[in-house]
């Protein structure tokens, strides 16, 4: 939960420059509104990276791990575990 | 070049005659532009005023000049450098000229061919002609946009000026943001033509000449760029070196047109193919002495010194440089906002005129520079962009063929993202309509519009159309017939060189220094050649500027023909941010000034230069959000908030 918080703040942040928690819904699909595109997405990763000191692989770096935050929450727990 | 302005009575009104007083106002804001002379001319009907900056007939060549019967009156900014030949024609057919300058001429052609005299012209200028005894005004400006002129009109009246800033001393009522420009400024770079970002203000378009009689205002364009049909037969034919030798030969001679004058004339280096050829071919046909001027950066990322000094030692030309900083930019800033009179997204203008403040001090009035060689060649990543995305539009399927971007750029970092969605959210913009005429722009287009997430409410209140259908009303009814390729060039020409290379990088930023630029690549005999040739002499499989090369790698060090093209950047975000930031930043990005103007969310700018202070500001959304932010607060802070301190 406390990194779905984190997550979620530095989308917020970065991306809608809010702080207004109800613009991003967590299954929001980050490529689909326009959200994240090819360059942001290595900013997600480079901050993924940074805060849990993980490695995200070449092959990893796909939607289905990067495209919400659900995705992203689901992917490090499993990449953590 | 030089200012000019006026004041016209569309229809008969005599209670209303401009007076010397009211363009007297218009003409000052104009100075940096004609330091060397002021000149008027008024009857009933019109007013006209010159500011002038001399170069050819430095002595006898005050303005407003008129025939010998004094009906036709005239106001020029510019130059036409094939009035050598013209005069010599018209002196042929009996006319007697009082000066010998080209301004002249102009009078005499119109007088000659009537409307049809503008076809005449080869050259960059904006002309305001009055023709007394029709009752007829004629505005005009050259065919590319190299030479700026805007008009407003406030009940009877038509004011016209160079620049925005000689106008708006005659607004009954306090200007006003064009909201419309600025958002289609926020995904072009410019506004679409004729907009301005000041309401009710517009520019004559490029190749358009304007003619107001009998109260009537009528738009005419008499040039237009034009590419053929799609088709290899209607190309130009011959074979690659017959046709290099061809370009060669005309370039040589758009060059030395361009290098009339009658004070010394001097060249910008900046170390690429285009000004590198421009000063071969000074060297070797100009038969003036070579004087060359450039620009660096401290940031060596962004430096090209190096490719200039090789051809400067390749050359032996009398050579300064200014090497631009961080603070450079950020203390010139609000200068160059009063000059571009619009909002920016980039710092280049600013070094721009750092650089043309060089070539003041050592005491010149002109230089050549490069400008359109890439628009006109096709010389743009852009360009390759497009040609890789239509390739692969046509296999949308493919996975191979996206991975061509990865020569373009390589920094993206493309293998390492395997997935073809990331590829497709950034490039892939638009595959599935590949046959739309703005096809090769729309990824740029809608990375730029991402800076939009900061209007306000009120801003996005003030919004009708979507800024592409603005753009797509404007383009050639044609545009579909012609090659991709050429409707990328026609799309680049139009929008980011006419409105913002030729504009707020080029006139404006020379202009505040009072020099004047001369740009061989647009001479409109090169563009229509260029024009004529098969796309793929343009750029041969990825290789840009292919025929340019060939044309000139007689002249060029291997080192410089081969180069990877360097696009010209400057620092943005760091120029602002620095141990010497400068306190304005804070003022004009402040929550009280971002809610006085009103066009951008303040919570949305305060999570920004959050962002900036933390270092964490880093791709070009942020830079360019932040640019447009911080421009047009300081656009606001000059023309809207406190113009009429700066008149007092």
């Amino acid at each position: 939960m406390e990194f779905q918080n984190k997550i979620r703040k530095f989308i917020l942040e970065n991306y809608l420059f809010s702080e207004d928690e109800s613009l991003l819904k967590n299954n929001d699909s980050f490529l689909e509104t326009g959200l994240i595109d090819s360059t942001g997405i290595l900013e997600v990763i480079t901050f993924i990276q940074d805060e849990l000191s993980i490695t995200v692989e070449d092959d990893e770096m796909i939607p289905e791990n990067l495209d919400s935050v659900d995705n992203v929450v689901s992917y490090v727990s499993k990449k953590l575990a | 070049m030089c200012g000019i302005a006026g004041i016209f009575n569309i229809s008969e009104d005599y209670s209303s005659s401009p007076n010397r007083f009211e363009l007297q106002k218009m003409i000052t804001m104009l100075r940096h532009r004609g330091p060397d002379d002021y000149g008027y001319y008024t009857d009933t009907s019109i007013g006209l005023a010159h500011a002038r900056l001399s170069i050819i007939d430095v002595e006898g060549g005050h303005q407003p000049i008129h025939d010998r019967e004094k009906n036709i009156w005239i106001v020029f900014n510019g130059e036409i450098f094939n009035y050598v030949e013209l005069r010599e024609d018209l002196i042929k057919d009996g006319v007697v000229f009082y000066s010998q300058t080209d301004t002249e001429v102009i009078v005499y052609l119109y007088k000659k061919y009537g409307l049809d005299f503008v076809n005449h012209l080869n050259g960059q200028f904006s002309i305001a002609l009055w023709d007394k005894v029709q009752r007829r005004l004629l505005l005009l400006r050259d065919r590319v946009g190299i030479v700026p002129l805007f008009y407003y009109r406030e009940g009877n009246r038509l004011y016209f000026a160079s620049e925005i800033k000689s106008i708006l001393p005659c607004m009954s009522n306090s200007p006003v943001l064009n909201h419309q420009a600025l958002d289609q400024i926020l995904t072009f770079w410019s506004p679409v033509s004729p907009n301005s970002m000041f309401q009710g203000v517009y520019e004559v378009r490029p190749g358009e000449m304007i003619l107001i009689e009998n109260s009537d205002i009528t738009q005419h364009r008499y040039w237009e760029w034009e590419f053929p049909e799609n088709n290899k037969d209607n190309y130009l034919k011959g074979n690659d070196a017959g046709l290099a030798d061809e370009l060669h030969d005309k370039l040589v001679e758009a060059t030395k047109i361009r290098l009339r004058s009658d004070v010394p004339v001097a060249a910008y280096l900046s170390g690429g193919l285009d000004s590198s050829a421009l000063v071969s071919i000074i060297h070797h046909h100009g038969n003036v002495p070579l004087r060359t001027f450039s620009l660096g950066f401290d940031d060596k990322k962004l430096d090209e010194s190096n490719f200039q000094q090789q051809l400067i030692n390749h050359l032996g030309s009398e050579h300064s440089s200014i090497t631009c900083s961080s603070k450079d930019i950020s203390d010139n800033f609000e200068k160059t906002i009063w000059h571009t009179e619009s909002t920016i997204l980039r710092t280049a203008p600013t070094p721009m005129m750092l650089l043309s403040g060089l070539v003041h001090d050592n005491q010149y009035k002109v230089v050549l520079t490069g400008e359109g060689a890439d628009e006109v060649f096709g010389g743009y990543d852009i360009f390759k962009e497009g040609k890789i995305r239509q390739f692969w539009a046509k296999d949308s399927n493919s996975n191979i063929r996206p991975k061509l971007l990865k020569r373009l750029y390589p920094y993206l970092e493309i293998n390492k993202s395997n997935s073809r969605a990331y590829l497709e959210a950034f490039f892939g913009t638009g595959l599935d309509n590949s046959d739309v005429p703005y096809f090769s722009h729309l990824p740029r287009w809608d990375t730029t519009s991402k800076s939009k997430a900061f209007y306000s409410d009120d801003m996005k209140a003030h919004l009708n159309d979507e800024a592409v259908s603005a753009i797509s009303d404007s383009l050639h009814q044609n545009i579909s017939s012609w090659h991709p390729f050429n409707r990328s060039q026609y799309i680049e020409a139009k929008s980011l060189m006419a409105n913002y290379l030729l504009c707020s990088q080029g006139d404006r930023m020379l202009m505040a220094n009072s020099v004047e630029g001369r740009f061989p690549f647009l001479d409109h005999n090169i563009i229509e050649f260029a024009n004529k040739l098969d796309p793929r002499l343009k750029m041969k499989v990825l290789n840009e500027k292919y025929l340019l090369k060939k044309a000139m790698g007689r002249y060029l060090p291997g080192e410089i023909i081969n180069r990877h093209k360097q696009p010209y950047r400057s620092p943005d975000i760091p120029a602002f941010f620095h141990d010497k930031t400068p306190s304005y930043i804070m003022d004009l990005l402040s929550e009280q000034e971002i809610k006085n103007s009103g066009y951008f969310d303040h919570k949305k700018v305060s999570i920004l230069l959050r962002k900036i202070r933390a270092g964490k500001a880093i791709g070009y959304k942020d830079n360019m959000s932040f640019m447009a932010i911080l421009s047009t607060q300081m656009w606001h802070h000059l023309f809207i908030k406190n113009f009429n301190n700066y008149l007092n």
